[in-house]
């Protein structure tokens, strides 16, 4: 059969597609809630309109947003199934349990008290209304525990053996399943990646008003909140990366050696910035590098040893016999660098904003400007920037909003595509994995049309965005101003509207 | 009884409370076209399932879920048989969630009906084709030996199963009706218990029918019970939506959701997937389920979280429990 064609291909396609379009969404789910969380309490505690309006403008953004996460978060559940039957088989005994544990303690909870969120403006106490967000911020946050233990046993199996009569791989410690250190590290970086994202997608959008002078006062508030998260969020997506890639370095050397391009082992190894020429060919023409860096990131040490693509592929051959053990060179080292690159652009746009936009008390007095004012962008102790640089600080502020995402997809890519040959490593190759009941056609079919649909959905999910961004926050209303006071509603009006309705 | 008798019953359990719960969402969106005259009342039917469909749903992640980790064979089998309908049922799920969402989120009437159309027809399909599937579970469906689903398409739209179709989408949208009948007040809410009458006929012949072809094939003296439990509250809801009495209507066509359920899980152990080439072949609850310590864990974690799911859904239909009429729907889009 044509290789491109091949089923198992067709399957890791759709999965590929399917899994890094819902995680366009899952990040900016998990910020959003606990950022619209934290503008909501802001409200609750000191009663200023400019946090309700803020929480109610991103808090809309958010639920167009969680709609879309939770929809292609149902084909997550079940593709498992579908495509990759003989895995499901293989390691459901232990992938089933965090998937179960995910289904039953967070989405229950961040399902029902979303629900309670949007429509319970009108019919719960202030307080407690404000408890279904955060509810629905820890739903998000254990969610993303529980599949990113499932995911980190794939990288490095534990807790487990293999059953041979059954012919599967059976859970002996699901303690540990949920705490090695491969789990925890993986949780810390992509929550802290999730931060930075929705940080991004707050000075983005907060940068588009401000520049244009628009809804200034909840802009500025927003802008500030997004600038401290992409700051606070970058620096420890930067530290759990590098935790996390010191775990990798140990558990799959060929995935880091993949994302260096790095051929043959060396002592005190170099960082590749930037290759020219053809990373895939088995030597590079690098034009940049930082000696050493590979070494220290790898093992703490500048002049330590680190293995090659060569060295670990006929260590693996030794290991689980013959074989080609290397990924796709130039995706898992192109892969590697987007994701840094992107991440820490949108690191350092935060941290000149928060510079250049610094309270007023570190400026002089003709730089300060009022609440309902855009803030002066000051580089130096007594000058603001030039219109043109001015200009181009908040361009580079409203382009941020998309980098995060860029980078959270080619980390997903990197780390998925460095593992392979393996599904498990070194347990189940991928394509031992897929359906052998499910033909060509079937898995064309679901693909072309989850394809199609998705596409569909992200136009229109954009565009309503896009709506939503332009119309700003909202006024506030008498009922918004008047929470109830009882559990269900105040009665006093039995016919009046509902504060929301669909 | 072990501990995967146990799961075969919390499964049975958790697409029980699916049915239950999504089965009346899912009706209500069936209704958006049958029941509803104009776009207040549309509003009104929607606006009672609003707050609730999300939590509905998650039953069926979470069914999903749980056959995965206690029934890995099981979980693998049927949904890589069920290929197809399957990913029907996945795109109307999609579009389903997205269009409660979205509809109110523009003013324009055109993007509203789409959205509207788009909830009536992937509140419709699933309604049906979840039936279809558990009338061949139940049917038993072409499996060799190695646990691999080797029939067709078209050999799941065999008229045993798409009997079963019919009585979930009647029933479903029968339990939408009450439901709405309960949840809505005015003109709509007497013409959803004009319509669930007519309705309730209907689905009562199908699965009086359907009910008793599974008897005959697979029953037991269990499933004899259930069944005529099943019966019994199905009439019952009928009688008690005639005598307005609505509670009670909606509560027994939630019983016959329940005792039609069981009826089937009861006829299909010790099976969870019977072959029908060979028997020896079947998919049952040792021969597809996890390893005792995978159970014990996960009977653990759904002794303590089940209870506590409970509490805070039912709390979530506490606070929603006034009914809606086109009053309370505001002119204005937010």
């Amino acid at each position: 059969m044509d290789l491109a064609l091949a089923p198992e291909t067709l399957a890791r396609w759709q999965f590929g597609i399917t899994t890094v379009y819902h995680f366009l969404f899952v990040p900016l789910t998990i910020s959003l809630a606990a950022l619209t969380a934290g503008l909501q309490t802001a409200w609750v505690r000191t009663g200023k309109e400019k946090y309700l309006r803020a929480t109610k403008f991103w808090g809309k953004l958010f639920l167009i947003n969680i709609a879309m996460g939770v929809v292609t978060g149902i084909v997550q559940e079940f593709q498992f199934g579908m495509n990759w039957s003989d895995y499901s088989r293989f390691v459901g005994d232990i992938f089933g349990a965090p998937l179960a544990f995910e289904a039953l303690i967070a989405f229950f909870f961040e399902s029902t008290f979303i629900g309670l969120w949007i429509f319970g403006w009108d019919k719960l106490p202030k307080k407690i209304h404000l408890a279904c967000i955060w509810m629905v911020s820890i739903g998000t946050i254990l969610s993303a525990y529980f599949i990113l233990a499932a995911n980190s046993w794939m990288q490095h199996p534990v807790g487990y053996k293999i059953n041979k009569v059954k012919g599967r791989a059976e859970l002996t410690d699901f303690w540990a399943v949920l705490t090695q250190n491969t789990a925890l590290s993986q949780v810390f970086h992509t929550l802290s990646a999730a931060f930075l994202t929705g940080g991004a997608f707050m000075v983005g959008i907060a940068a588009w008003h401000l520049f244009r002078k628009r809804h200034i006062s909840v802009m500025k508030t927003s802008l500030r909140l997004g600038l401290v998260t992409v700051v606070i969020a970058g620096l420890l997506t930067a530290i759990s990366g590098d935790t996390l890639g010191k775990v990798m370095f140990k558990q799959q050397p060929m995935k880091m050696a993949a994302a260096e391009a790095l051929w043959n082992g060396e002592d005190s190894a170099p960082f590749s910035i930037f290759a020219v020429g053809d990373v895939d060919k088995g030597h590079n023409k690098v034009a940049i590098e930082i000696p050493g860096l590979l070494s220290y990131l790898a093992n703490g040490d500048f002049g330590s040893h680190v293995p090659g693509i060569n060295d670990v592929n006929k260590a693996e051959q030794q290991k689980y016999g013959p074989g080609d053990y290397r990924p796709v060179i130039p995706v898992t080292y192109w892969g590697f660098r987007w994701m840094i690159g992107f991440g820490m652009a949108s690191f350092a746009i935060g941290v000149a904003g928060l510079w250049l936009t610094r309270k007023k008390f570190m400026l002089p007095q003709h730089l300060r400007v009022g609440e309902d004012e855009v803030p002066h962008l000051v580089l130096f102790k007594n000058k603001a920037l030039s219109p043109k640089l001015g200009k181009l600080y908040w361009m580079l502020a409203i382009w941020t909003l998309g980098f995060p995402l860029i980078a959270n997809s080619w980390g997903w890519i990197f780390t998925e595509m460095g593992r392979q040959p393996w599904v498990v490593f070194g347990v189940l190759q991928t394509r031992s994995a897929v359906s052998p009941g499910v033909g060509q056609g079937e898995v064309l079919t679901s693909m072309i049309v989850l394809t199609l649909l998705y596409a569909a959905l992200a136009v229109v999910e954009v565009k309503l965005l896009a709506k939503y961004v332009k119309a700003g926050p909202p006024e506030l209303t008498e009922a918004d101003l008047n929470p109830p006071t009882k559990i269900g509603g105040d009665s006093h009006d039995a016919d009046k509207p509902m504060a929301f309705s669909y | 009884m072990q501990l995967h008798d146990v799961w075969f019953v919390l499964i049975a359990v958790l697409w029980t409370g699916y049915f239950f719960l999504e089965g009346f969402d899912f009706g209500v969106g069936i209704l958006t076209k049958l029941l509803a005259r104009d776009r207040a009342e549309k509003r009104v039917l929607i606006n009672t399932i609003g707050p609730v469909w999300d939590g509905n749903e998650v039953w069926l992640l979470t069914a999903g879920g749980a056959t995965f980790a206690a029934f890995p064979e099981w979980y693998a089998t049927l949904f890589s048989g069920f290929y197809l309908p399957l990913l029907i049922i996945l795109v109307c799920l999609i579009v389903r969630g997205v269009a409660f969402e979205y509809r109110a989120k523009r003013p324009e009437e055109h993007w509203q009906r789409n959205w509207e159309t788009a909830i009536f027809w992937s509140s419709l399909i699933p309604a049906f084709l979840w039936g279809v599937a558990f009338g061949n579970i139940v049917r038993g469906v072409k499996i060799d030996k190695s646990f691999e689903y080797v029939g067709t398409f078209w050999d799941l739209l065999n008229p045993y199963a798409l009997l079963g179709g019919v009585v979930t989408l009647t029933l479903f949208t029968f339990h939408g009706a009450v439901f709405t009948a309960l949840k809505t007040v005015g003109d709509i809410r007497e013409r959803a218990r004009k319509l669930a009458l007519q309705v309730g006929l209907v689905t009562a012949v199908a699965a009086l029918v359907f009910l008793l072809w599974t008897q005959v094939d697979s029953g037991d003296g269990k499933s004899l019970v259930a069944l005529i439990v099943a019966v019994a509250a199905l009439v019952g809801a009928l009688a008690a939506n005639q005598a307005g009495r609505e509670g009670w209507s909606f509560a027994l066509s939630g019983v016959t959701i329940v005792a039609a359920v069981a009826m089937l899980f009861l006829s299909l152990f010790p099976n969870v997937m019977p072959s029908s080439l060979n028997s020896d072949w079947s998919l049952t609850v040792t021969n597809a389920s996890s390893s005792p310590y995978t159970l014990k864990i996960m009977t653990w974690c759904a002794a303590v979280a089940t209870p506590i799911v409970l509490l805070y859904q039912g709390w979530t239909y506490w606070v929603f429990r006034k009914r809606i009429g086109t009053q309370h729907i505001a002119e204005a889009v937010h």
